[in-house]
């Protein structure tokens, strides 16, 4: 291969995004001394995290007694037992340590009236083991996320952290050993292509929504870490599980928090019933996302649906004092207006069950560094937050535990980058000579394609087969086609024609990378789903049902496993969930009921 | 910098946000009002679509009053733009 010579510029630690982990980890990173650049697509503050209105789980028992060993329970639970224990114990005892230092880094967390922090009850926080519904998700309003990656900003700001703003990262640098030595970004501004060199890289690029055509995800979550991995040649795992957030205003995909359910919102249906108390009569309109997902969508589909085409359900709040919804409930006032014509004070809003999040990712172990198939880390490579799979979601999340992943183990991996560095195990080794090759014939074939694919139309064509073929319930013959047609759009991507050759902000580019990015996703999402002949957590199969022998339709006999997709061959391999938690008990399998 | 480089600039910052709700509107606002928006107006939005979306918001809503008329006259516009 020619030698092609790009730019290079020299750190201890490069980090891939800036939402909520990539800053944790930048915190760890700069604050230790360590030269760190931290690259975002966009400025830091508009990272998906801001979206995340919910809150931030932590057994700090500000309202009630409750305890990081019953939460670990419910993250188990939650998970379908597709968590590795190791890591859910991590993060559950990790919790209240990570959600007190956010605090003091200025989280204006809201309080009760003793001045501790106020804890919400939210879907699956039960204590006692499952026995009843426990206060545990700590909230700033309706804003967590923005207001938690403020705090993590200036946080930045204070320790000097570089930021690469409006730069995309495009593919990461392997030597023949597998080590990982940095990325190649993109310059929006200038088009210029520049190396970064580092003894490390944390991956912090969040989720792939985007590859659902109806996702409450905004139109940054590309997935580009995953693809960059993927194309790097490292395993996906467990990309079969998506979970779809039972309330996503119904047309727009608008993500309506539920913290709205938390605080007294119920489900009708075209009865007025709610209908919740015959799927889950303990937890009732507080179970667990695919549980009310899946109850949802049986009343849709049992005809019980509202509107004129009986395809949405209704959120109620309309019995909450207004004063409360005006407190605690702004934004979603304010969405329900603007995108469903309705005020939630006087009307129910209409929803339906719509992607939301990525239980799959990078496999990495509980201290965010990514590991190959055998446990071994891949040296100078690390991931955090919803690129990863640590696996503490398993086949299915826990409402606000998406948060606290992102300080835990974005803090761990930024831990662990430290010690890795300090004791030697990584430095800066040398470029391999070719480094640049890949990526810049990437670049050239787009550049010089013609008689190609449109990028619009054939991003549309994968979200729309993704939706049809893999969406929130799966049928056999349907999957089975999903394959085949995933394959042949990833012909298309690979043939995709942009117009506009210029350099500078030349968005029509950066689009078609993007979209590099969606189809290995895409690949390893219906695939992974084709071949999980089971249903568990977010995963439901027609053909998987509920009997005696295999409650809910999971079959742990055949599938207590995790997937692991390599894009080589669209090749799959499995490897044993972690049941040894650290301390602790193992929770042993049983069935999942609320 | 060019005119399609800053509208390149534009389009990207209005449809890579923090919130889907803002892709939506903002990029529905570009596509459908924007070209024709008095050179002031289009000003106006650029200062606006800069905002991060928790402070532009309230604005859009109305929850919030925005003291600038020039950009009053354009939240009163996107406003108008109900994304279904």
């Amino acid at each position: 291969m020619s030698k092609l010579t790009i730019p290079v510029r020299k750190f201890d630690a490069v980090i891939v995004g800036a939402g909520g982990s990539g800053l944790r980890a930048a915190i760890q990173l700069s604050e230790a001394g360590l030269k760190t650049a931290v690259l975002s697509k966009v400025f830091p503050t508009r990272s998906h995290t801001v979206a995340a209105q919910g809150g931030v789980s932590a057994s700090l028992g500000n309202s009630e007694e409750d305890h990081w060993h019953w939460h670990m329970y419910d993250t188990v639970k939650g998970s379908d037992w597709l968590g590795d224990q190791d890591a859910i114990e991590y993060m559950c005892r990790k919790a209240p340590e990570v959600v007190v230092e956010l605090e003091h880094f200025g989280m204006p967390f809201d309080r009760t009236d003793e001045g501790k922090i106020y804890q919400r009850p939210f879907g699956g926080h039960m204590s006692n083991f499952g026995e009843k519904p426990v206060r545990r998700a700590c909230a700033a309003a309706d804003r967590t996320g923005h207001a938690m990656l403020h705090a993590l900003y200036q946080r930045n700001v204070r320790a000097n952290t570089q930021f690469f703003v409006e730069w995309m990262a495009l593919d990461l640098i392997r030597d023949d050993s597998g080590q990982v030595l940095g990325v190649i970004a993109l310059e929006m501004e200038t088009g210029e292509v520049v190396a970064f060199h580092a003894k490390a890289t944390i991956f912090a690029t969040g989720g792939a929504g985007r590859i659902f055509y109806s996702s409450t995800n905004a139109f940054i979550n590309t997935g580009d870490g995953l693809g960059m991995a993927a194309r790097a040649g490292i395993p996906l795992e467990d990309m079969e599980f998506w979970q779809f957030h039972p309330t996503g205003v119904a047309g727009a995909g608008v993500l309506i928090t539920e913290g709205v359910r938390g605080e007294g919102g119920i489900l009708r249906n075209s009865a007025n019933e709610r209908f919740m108390e015959r799927y889950a009569p303990n937890a009732k309109d507080l179970a667990s996302r695919d549980v009310v997902s899946r109850a949802m969508v049986t009343e849709i589909n049992e005809g019980r649906g509202c509107g004129p085409n009986k395809d949405f359900v209704l959120l109620d709040i309309t019995h909450l004092d207004p004063a409360t919804i005006m407190k605690r409930l702004p934004g979603i006032r304010e969405i329900s207006i603007q995108f469903a014509g309705i005020d939630p004070i006087k009307a129910p809003i209409p929803v339906v069950p719509t992607c939301h999040y990525q239980m799959g990712g990078v496999p990495t172990n509980y201290k965010g560094q990514v590991v190959a198939p055998d446990g071994t880390p891949v040296r100078g490579f690390y991931a955090a937050g919803e690129v990863a799979c640590a696996s503490v979601h398993g086949a299915n999340r826990l409402g606000t535990n998406s948060l606290l992943d992102l300080l835990v183990f974005g803090k761990a991996s930024g831990d662990s980058v430290i010690e890795d560095v300090q004791s030697g195990a990584i430095g800066l080794k040398e470029l391999p000579e070719n480094f640049a090759d890949f990526t810049m014939a990437r670049l050239k074939r787009l550049n010089t394609q013609t008689g190609g694919a449109d990028v619009n139309e054939t991003r549309l064509e994968l979200q729309r087969t993704m939706q049809k073929h893999c969406g929130v319930f799966r049928f056999k013959d349907m999957l089975v086609d999903g394959v085949a047609k995933i394959v042949e759009i990833e012909k298309a991507v690979a043939r995709t024609e942009i117009k506009d050759k210029s350099q500078v902000w030349n968005t029509a580019r950066v689009e078609a990378l993007e979209l590099d990015n969606l189809i290995e996703v895409a690949k390893a999402t219906m695939v992974s789903a084709e071949a999980r002949k089971e249903s568990r957590g977010a995963h439901v199969r027609d053909d998987a049902p509920d009997t005696a022998a295999n409650p809910n339709g999971r079959d742990d006999v055949n599938w207590h496993k995790h997937t692991l997709w390599q894009r080589e061959g669209n090749g799959l391999s499995y490897k044993p969930v972690i049941m040894t938690p650290l301390s602790v008990e193992s929770i042993a399998l049983k069935t999942r009921s609320y | 910098m060019e005119d399609r480089e800053k509208l390149n600039r534009l389009r990207w910052r209005c449809t890579r946000r923090a919130m889907l709700e803002m892709d939506l509107l903002l990029g529905e606002f570009l596509d459908r009002i924007f070209p024709t928006l008095t050179p002031g107006q289009a000003d106006a939005f650029v200062t606006l679509a800069d905002m991060e979306d928790l402070e532009l918001w309230p604005l859009v809503t109305g929850s919030r009053e925005c003291s600038d008329l020039v950009q009053a006259e354009v939240l009163a516009l996107l406003r108008d733009v109900r994304v279904k």
